[in-house]
């Protein structure tokens, strides 16, 4: 075989000049202009949703409202209160208590709680980030742990097969999510509280993708790879470890990314109740005293720490992958 | 053996082999059927062989002929269901456990996350093979097979010819002296393919292993064997066995001489003999 191995070729064409040019040829310039639609379609939503409000402060703000009756007001169309108090507009993206907080309200709050504020102060968002995440790290191993267990069982056992998967199925038709409370509460009757209730329930929330996931990767491996090894005589365990596993690895990675979103929900729902630390118990507290900037923020952390678990997992994957010479390419 | 000039005629099950000697495979009144939906299907019948160490047997016959069912059999990886199949004058399971074959796959279903030398280390993990003895194992078949530069590569930066070079030396990694081949060539384009066909004969002069080579192409079977076994479908049988009078010695221009020319044509008159009354 005269053909050599193909080897990586060089990216053709020389380092981008400049950094305009990279961001135009990159990813950068759309990112952007995706954030800025949004932003500016968030801006726009505050003016109907929070013009209410705004017009019930007049007085406060200097100008006249428009109708004089509150009763009045109340059974306006938002777009028809807009277009009597033009005055009002300036307004709508500063209330203290908005219905829409403006976006930088939101991002002033998570400045204050997040950088001016102590990491373990209980009104810091870094003491609740961290209550939460724990949990969720905590639920999201016992999860994955549960998930890869149950599907080599699976994958091996017909009696296994036929059984577990049914009750797996049927596991996630509850609605965990709605009576989550209700578990934490009966869960801290029997003097079961802090990290471990909430990480059951986002245990039981992650283990099914892995489930899923794995035993369609230990099952991916064809009839012929399986033969190869029965030539050899080899053992199940040596089937599992050299074949099944390694072959599992891009299912695995594709399921763990779904179980940490999915076990990060249930430790925030599993908060809710709890009153105290977590930022489902933030969330609540925000609804409570219609704190809509606290709610705001705080789900925006959340949606920070799910974007930090996808990503790590993300990066844990590539190295893996690579290691294995199976990354993208 | 082989320097006859005449094509021998052999009732199958008497081929070849002095009295006394073990043979490698030994089929008597072999039956295999699958039980299926739609009813048996009778995938061998009745199959009578001999095949003597350090034969080049190919198996040939139209796609339902039982021909890559009789080499499952002989690597257990299929169990016949009447008469007696030994291999090493053992049954196949026994065999199997004494390490008896190597079987080579028609794709190379190399592991893509094991580099070329880890995909041929992975008998020897399997065997227990200790640590020392693997990177020697390792780089004869390597040199065996003409990769040794690529030990270090993934399957994927290796072309197909060369991947199934490797799936060869993986077979060959432990000493195994029957080397079980289902059409390993066969998705190949003809110019590899008779580059590989040269190379494993070569390859089959120095090792002296026992190769079962299942295959459809006449050129291909004629080309590398010593022992030609015809086989035909519904049932799957066979028909003739053709003891081959080329000499050991075979350039690839050997299919240009008369001699070749002649078993070709007899095989070819087999196929159809079989296709006739099947």
């Amino acid at each position: 075989m005269a053909d050599a191995a193909l080897g990586h070729a060089p990216r053709a064409g020389g380092a981008g000049t400049g950094l305009l040019r990279r961001a135009l040829a990159g990813t950068t310039l759309p990112v952007l202009t995706v954030i800025a639609a949004i932003l500016a379609l968030w801006y726009a939503a505050c003016i109907p949703m929070n013009i209410h409000g705004t017009v019930n402060m007049a007085r406060a703000h200097g100008f006249e409202a428009v109708p004089a009756s509150r009763g009045e007001r109340r059974n306006m169309g938002a777009f028809e209160l807009v277009a009597l108090n033009p005055a009002a507009i300036p307004h709508v993206w500063s209330a203290e208590k908005p219905r829409l907080p403006a976006p930088h309200q939101v991002g002033a709050e998570i400045w204050r709680t997040v950088a001016l504020t102590a990491p373990n102060d209980p009104r810091g968002l870094i003491y609740h980030a961290w209550v939460t995440l724990s949990a969720t790290a905590l639920g999201f191993l016992i999860g994955m742990g549960l998930g890869i267990l149950l599907a080599i069982g699976i994958v091996h056992n017909r009696a296994m097969d036929l059984s577990v998967m049914p009750w797996a199925i049927a596991s996630q038709t509850i609605p965990i999510l709605a009576i989550a409370p209700m578990v934490i509460v009966v869960l801290a009757s029997v003097g079961l509280t802090g990290l471990l209730p909430k990480a059951l329930i986002a245990a039981y929330l992650s283990f099914f993708p892995v489930v899923v996931g794995m035993v369609k990767g230990l099952r991916s491996p064809d009839a012929m790879q399986l033969d190869l090894l029965r030539t050899y005589s080899a053992s199940p365990m040596q089937v599992l470890l050299r074949l099944r596993l390694p072959a599992s690895m891009p299912y695995l990675f594709t399921s763990l990314k779904i179980g940490a979103a999915a076990s990060l929900v249930g430790t925030i729902v599993g908060e809710l109740p709890t009153g105290g630390a977590g930022l489902g118990a933030r969330l609540l507290a925000g609804s409570y005293f219609g704190q809509t900037i606290q709610i705001w923020s705080a789900l925006f952390v959340a949606a920070f720490l799910a974007a930090l678990l996808v990503g790590a997992i993300g990066a844990v994957q590539g190295a893996t992958l690579r290691r294995m010479g199976m990354a993208a390419r | 053996m082989h320097n006859g000039t005449n094509v021998h005629t052999h009732e199958h099950g008497h081929a070849l082999g002095a009295a006394g000697d073990r043979p490698a495979i030994a089929a008597a009144g072999v039956n295999l059927t699958f039980e299926t939906a739609d009813g048996p299907v009778h995938a061998l019948k009745d199959v009578n062989l001999r095949v003597a160490p350090g034969d080049f047997v190919s198996f040939i016959g139209p796609s339902g002929c039982g021909k890559t069912t009789l080499l499952r059999a002989i690597a257990a990886l299929e169990h016949p269901t009447g008469g007696t199949l030994t291999v090493n004058g053992v049954s196949p399971d026994e065999a199997r456990r004494a390490r008896a074959y190597g079987y080579v796959f028609q794709a190379a279903g190399l592991y893509p996350w094991r580099t070329i030398a880890g995909n041929i280390r992975l008998p020897l993990e399997i065997m227990g093979y200790p640590r020392s003895e693997m990177a020697a194992r390792i780089d004869k078949v390597l040199a065996l097979v003409e990769l040794s530069e690529f030990a270090k590569k993934y399957p994927w930066q290796l072309s197909g010819g060369m991947q199934q070079r490797a799936s060869i030396a993986r077979a060959l990694a432990f000493d195994a002296d029957i080397l079980l081949m289902d059409e390993p060539f066969g998705a190949l384009d003809e110019i590899v393919r008779d580059r590989l066909n040269e190379e494993l004969l070569s390859l089959w002069a120095r090792t002296e292993k026992t190769i079962c080579f299942v295959t459809h192409s006449i050129p291909e079977a004629v080309y590398l064997s010593t022992k030609i076994v015809v086989m035909s479908p519904r049932p799957g049988r066979i028909t003739d066995v053709i003891e081959s009078p080329l000499p050991k010695e075979r350039p690839l221009d050997i299919r240009d001489t008369p001699e070749f020319i002649a078993v070709a044509h007899r095989v070819r008159e087999g196929l159809k003999a079989g296709h006739l009354d099947g």
